[in-house]
């Protein structure tokens, strides 16, 4: 039994507006000790779809409007918030984007660890600061920094003691929400290395959430790439980068300038994210998909199994690995 | 000085801040030169004082010391009447478009601003006219001219901050993080329309940046940057090739490859950028590298000219390039 399944999420916030389309029928599964990429561009929904497995959307205007999200068989859709306190920071622990404004300013990195070791076990005050300081020294701090506070560290310190209390009670699930995107590359790759090395040790199951296909490489068994609140390609690693299929993913990759190759002019997507107020008719992705054919805007393609493991949203997936010499 | 091409020459600009007891040394010592219709590309982590260079170029900030020669003029000590001429050849791009557009404007009042500062259009319906012109080239549609940039994304408002600074025709432009906030399909498309606007205008670009793919792909020359230092500069295949600083090695081999199996011998550096107020003597790099020796500790390393054309900041340039142990290939 995979350790998560999300099956046919649906979370849309309703505004004065209209009413936000974020995430649209996700279907996506974490086994035991995998990491899985999540990757999209802005508004793709990726931050909905995390803060929907935690139930921490905002409630209003943010709702759960279908699908189960089974953790260890269990519906954590169904569970009240009493219930979810116990699993979060406990079964399923969260790293935000940002460590400037994760951790509280006015306590300590000590407190802000032992607070949730003290949620989750029965430790006394004193027992707690020694698993704190053990945190601290795992993530490669050293524990006399215990009692400064949060302004004392640089960045990638921050996001090192963010890590140390997403990781103090050993969750079994651990979402990454861009993670490194703060960081400058030389920290980033420190910060990667250990999380890697972490995770190993840890045997945690991990959901990166990320918009760099380079870090998705180095540290993702599967990938899923989501386009306007749905997943539009998933698989293992060789299938997205190796037999890419679905003309976004293609996108994606001819975005972004090669440090090997000496290429004149990027080949961009064309136009914008569309609105998650109103989607287009159709497979959403065809106003900028340069294989759109005349079906496409009329009915929403259908998830079809290319290869084991390998799916796609997009009927016209052989034409795009047709071309994928040109990549 | 005898090329004719050089459009800016930067001479040993210095540019410290002052804190309460001690000196902050942002930009120290920074020496090159740009020819018309190219691109220098400067790059370096938070902090190595990037951006307070393109500012301190520009006079936006005043030099400490230093010179700065813009079309044989002097920038640095350039009386109010000769700024405000150079201000029209010399622009600049933010790096978010979220912040760098007055909220209480319309696109159009944006880029028409100044073009009204300038007088160079002397009826509004001129005025009007060349704005549209502007849209059009840099792809914004012409029914947005009355909107404000809260109602539009980031790609299209990083548009309005790039016609706004090309309204008066300049010779050069500094963009400082264009596409750091926007999203790699976007990126893709700011940096085509820059590559354009360059080959139909003969602009020369001082482009800063952190994403060393991103300066790969725009730039001739590339310089380097670590705490207010210049630690190498070459060109940009060169650089990619070749290079020579510990710290453009750990740089380049610390970006995370978009391929399977890319995953490498990976420099790590140990630590953090360390404190520009007061720097100690020596190399800056020296705690954080590998090939530290008695003499970095000490003596702080020159500039040399170590191949043609490639100039290197550490006292162990020649030897790295003989052994070339840890250079990573692309």
């Amino acid at each position: 039994m995979n350790l998560l399944e999300l099956k046919d999420l649906t979370i849309h916030y309703f505004t004065d507006e209209g009413v936000v389309k974020a995430v649209n029928g996700l279907t996506l599964s974490v086994g035991a000790g995998e990491t899985v990429g999540l990757v999209g561009e802005t508004g793709a929904g990726k931050t909905t779809t995390a803060l929907g497995i935690m139930n921490l959307v905002p409630d209003p205007p943010g709702k759960i409007v279908s699908g189960e999200i089974l953790y260890q068989g269990e519906d954590l859709a169904k569970k009240n918030q009493m219930e979810m306190r116990d699993i979060r920071g406990r079964q399923i622990s969260m790293i935000f984007q940002d460590p400037m404004t994760a951790l509280n300013p006015v306590l300590t990195v000590g407190d802000q660890i032992a607070e949730v070791i003290r949620l989750h076990e029965e430790l006394s005050r004193a027992d707690a600061y020694i698993k704190a300081a053990k945190m601290l020294e795992m993530v490669g701090i050293p524990s006399e920094r215990l009692g400064e506070y949060p302004h004392q560290f640089s960045g990638g310190m921050k996001q090192r003691v963010v890590i140390a209390i997403a990781l103090a009670c050993s969750p079994k699930l651990l979402i990454a929400d861009e993670p490194t995107t703060a960081l400058d590359v030389t920290i980033q790759a420190q910060v990667l290395k250990m999380m890697n090395d972490l995770k190993q040790n840890l045997g945690t199951s991990m959901i990166l959430i990320t918009h760099d296909l380079g870090v998705v490489a180095e540290t993702c068994d599967k990938v899923a790439i989501m386009y306007a609140g749905e997943i539009v390609e998933s698989g293992s690693l060789e299938d997205i980068f190796l037999h890419t299929a679905h003309p976004y993913t293609k996108g994606l990759f001819e975005s972004i300038p090669s440090l090997k190759k000496d290429t004149k002019r990027l080949k961009p997507i064309k136009g914008l994210m569309p609105d998650p107020r109103s989607l287009p008719e159709g497979c959403s992705f065809s106003p900028r998909c340069p294989y759109v054919k005349e079906k496409c805007a009329l009915e929403d393609p259908q998830v079809t199994e290319i290869a084991e493991g390998h799916f796609v949203k997009c009927p016209y997936w052989r034409d795009v690995h047709l071309n994928r010499e040109e990549l | 000085m005898a090329n004719e091409n050089v459009l800016l020459q930067v001479n040993n600009l210095k540019k410290y801040f002052k804190t309460a007891k001690e000196q902050l040394h942002a930009v120290d010592d920074i020496t090159f030169s740009l020819e018309r219709g190219k691109t220098l590309g400067v790059v370096g982590e938070s902090g190595c004082g990037k951006s307070t260079l393109g500012r301190t170029i520009l006079n936006l900030l005043p030099a400490t010391s230093g010179e700065v020669i813009f079309d044989g003029v002097h920038v640095e000590n350039a009386n109010k009447k000769q700024m405000s001429h150079l201000r029209q050849e010399m622009q600049i791009i933010f790096q978010d478009p979220f912040s760098s557009l007055d909220p209480r404007l319309s696109v159009s009042e944006i880029i028409m601003e100044p073009l009204e500062i300038y007088h160079i259009y002397p009826t509004r319906q001129e005025r009007q006219k060349r704005v549209e012109e502007l849209m059009d080239t840099v792809g914004l549609a012409r029914r947005l001219a009355n909107s404000y940039p809260h109602e539009l994304d980031g790609g299209r408002r990083q548009r309005i901050g790039v016609a706004r600074a090309l309204a008066l025709n300049p010779k050069f432009i500094v963009c400082d993080e264009p596409v750091s906030a926007l999203d790699v399909s976007i990126q893709a498309q700011i940096l085509n329309l820059m590559q354009d606007l360059q080959e139909q205008h003969g602009l020369a670009y001082m482009f800063i940046t952190h994403d060393l793919s991103v300066v790969k792909h725009i730039s001739d020359d590339i310089l380097v940057m670590y705490l207010g230092k210049m630690v190498e500069k070459c060109q940009a295949k060169e650089l990619f090739r070749n290079h020579l600083h510990p710290y453009t090695s750990a740089l380049l081999s610390a970006i995370p490859v978009p391929e399977i199996g890319a995953a490498k011998d990976r420099i790590l550096l140990q630590g953090e950028i360390s404190s520009p107020i007061n720097p100690k003597p020596g190399c800056r790099f020296a705690n954080r590298c590998a090939y530290v020796c008695e003499t970095c500790l000490q003596k702080e390393p020159e500039m040399r000219e170590v191949v043609p054309g490639h100039f290197v900041a550490c006292h162990r340039g020649e030897e790295r390039k003989k052994e070339r142990k840890d250079i990573y290939e692309f």
